[in-house]
């Protein structure tokens, strides 16, 4: 199977790891990550009001050209999937978006929200499976107690991201629970972490990071496991030098369950 | 053209898309807001102000710049109503001003250090530049 992919600006940078160990993984596990090949940073922030048409184009011209291809997209970043499903979903449900932005555009056939976007969490858990994906692990983290950091951007607004229970999530623990480790529930997993205040008020993100770190480790979490770039350097670099706990991105233990991580 | 106080609220509901009346001023909204406590107004008070027909205080408060976008109001909102659209409409209202950006792009190198992804950035440009 080969899915179309759309790795967005910071993973081929900063969180080239992020991608790195997805691809790896994935041809353990039997499918292929194809890079899209025009695709445009998504703005990294869904536009939350409606007169923002410029802002939603380049999200718009990718869900389009996957469309032309075989109607799926695979993200990985959680900031391009909150970005690419909230447009796709406005594409599908806002008239006076779709009409502006398809007028704009002049693509070839409008249009209209049908590309199924896809976390790369959900080809695990509904194309592959936890289950195979268990059979397939080589070496299994077994003992390492794994805390899932959700954050907001996967999980919030459920109506249109549709990726798991907002308030109650389990996709992450199940995947932890498949790679052989033992999941650890604790209450922060889906606050903020302060995103893009870092750059604006650190100590506000100092503090978000300072709760989420003692709660995880008031439950005896030994690493935490994220799927976005900026919570994962927030939860490192505004951490207080007191409370490091090693933070992974999903897809690093996934590659070194399935014992291809030193390929990379 | 100058628009009137009210009326200024009245294109910051249209643009934001946010049924604001369905409000009930029950709070939970504010009571989930993790950047609450550095806020001057809380969301479910912004709620209430635009209800009104009043923006110019709203344009003035710091909400709009402590505001994380985690939509932890949105999602527990009862009614239906999405608080952090509201606010970004008021903050998009302010930053398409000339002038009135509150990111200074000079000042961004000093900012940066090496693990810093270019998300942090694209997405700090994109909430508090115009
Ligand atoms: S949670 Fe909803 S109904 Fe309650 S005060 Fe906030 S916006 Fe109003
Ligand atoms: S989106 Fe903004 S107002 Fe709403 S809960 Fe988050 S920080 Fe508070």
């Amino acid at each position: 199977m080969v899915y179309n992919y759309y790795p967005g600006c910071t993973l081929s940078t900063k969180a080239k790891q992020l991608d790195l160990y997805a691809k790896k993984a994935a041809e353990a596990l039997g499918f292929e990550l194809a890079e899209l090949k025009e695709w445009q940073c998504c703005g990294a922030v869904y536009p939350l009001v409606q007169d923002e048409i410029g802002t939603r184009l380049s999200s718009v011209r990718s869900l389009a050209a996957a469309a032309a291809i075989d109607g799926k997209l695979v993200t990985l970043c959680s900031a391009c999937h909150h970005v690419l499903k909230r447009v796709n979903s406005d594409m599908a449900e806002n008239k006076e978006i779709n009409a502006k932005v398809n007028a704009y555009l002049e693509l070839d056939k409008p249009y209209q929200g049908e590309t199924q976007v896809l976390h790369y969490l959900e080809v695990l858990r509904d194309e592959i499976g936890f289950e195979e994906l268990a059979k397939k692990v080589v070496k299994p983290l077994t003992g390492r107690k794994i805390g899932a950091y959700y954050g907001c951007l996967l999980l919030r607004p459920a109506g249109v991201m549709q990726f798991d229970d907002p308030e109650n999530p389990s996709i992450l623990e199940d995947f932890i629970k498949a790679l052989g480790a033992e999941p650890v529930v604790y209450d922060y997993r889906n606050e903020c972490c302060g995103g893009y205040i870092a750059l604006k008020d650190k100590s506000s993100a100092q503090n978000m990071v300072s709760k989420i770190l003692t709660s995880a480790a008031n439950k005896g979490v030994e690493a935490l496991i994220t799927a976005c770039p900026l919570c994962s350097y927030n939860l490192q670099v505004n951490a207080a030098a007191a409370q490091p706990l090693p933070i992974f991105y999903f897809t690093e233990l996934l590659a070194e369950a399935l014992g291809v991580k030193e390929e990379v | 053209m100058h628009l009137t106080e009210k009326e200024e609220a009245a294109e910051i509901l249209r643009i934001s898309g946010v049924k604001a009346d369905n409000c009930m001023q029950c709070g939970k909204c504010s009571a989930a807001c993790p950047a609450g406590a550095k806020m001057d107004i809380l969301p479910h008070r912004f709620v209430w102000e635009l209800m009104n027909g009043r923006v110019n205080n709203l344009a003035a408060s710091n909400t709009l710049w402590q505001c994380l976008s985690c939509f932890t109001c949105s999602a527990r909102c009862p009614r239906g109503v999405d608080p952090a659209k509201l606010i970004e409409a008021v903050r998009l209202s302010v930053i398409r001003k000339q002038g009135e950006n509150r990111l200074n792009v000079d000042e961004l190198p000093a900012e940066i250090d090496e693990m810093m992804p270019q998300q942090a950035l694209v997405s700090a440009l994109r909430k508090y530049n115009k």
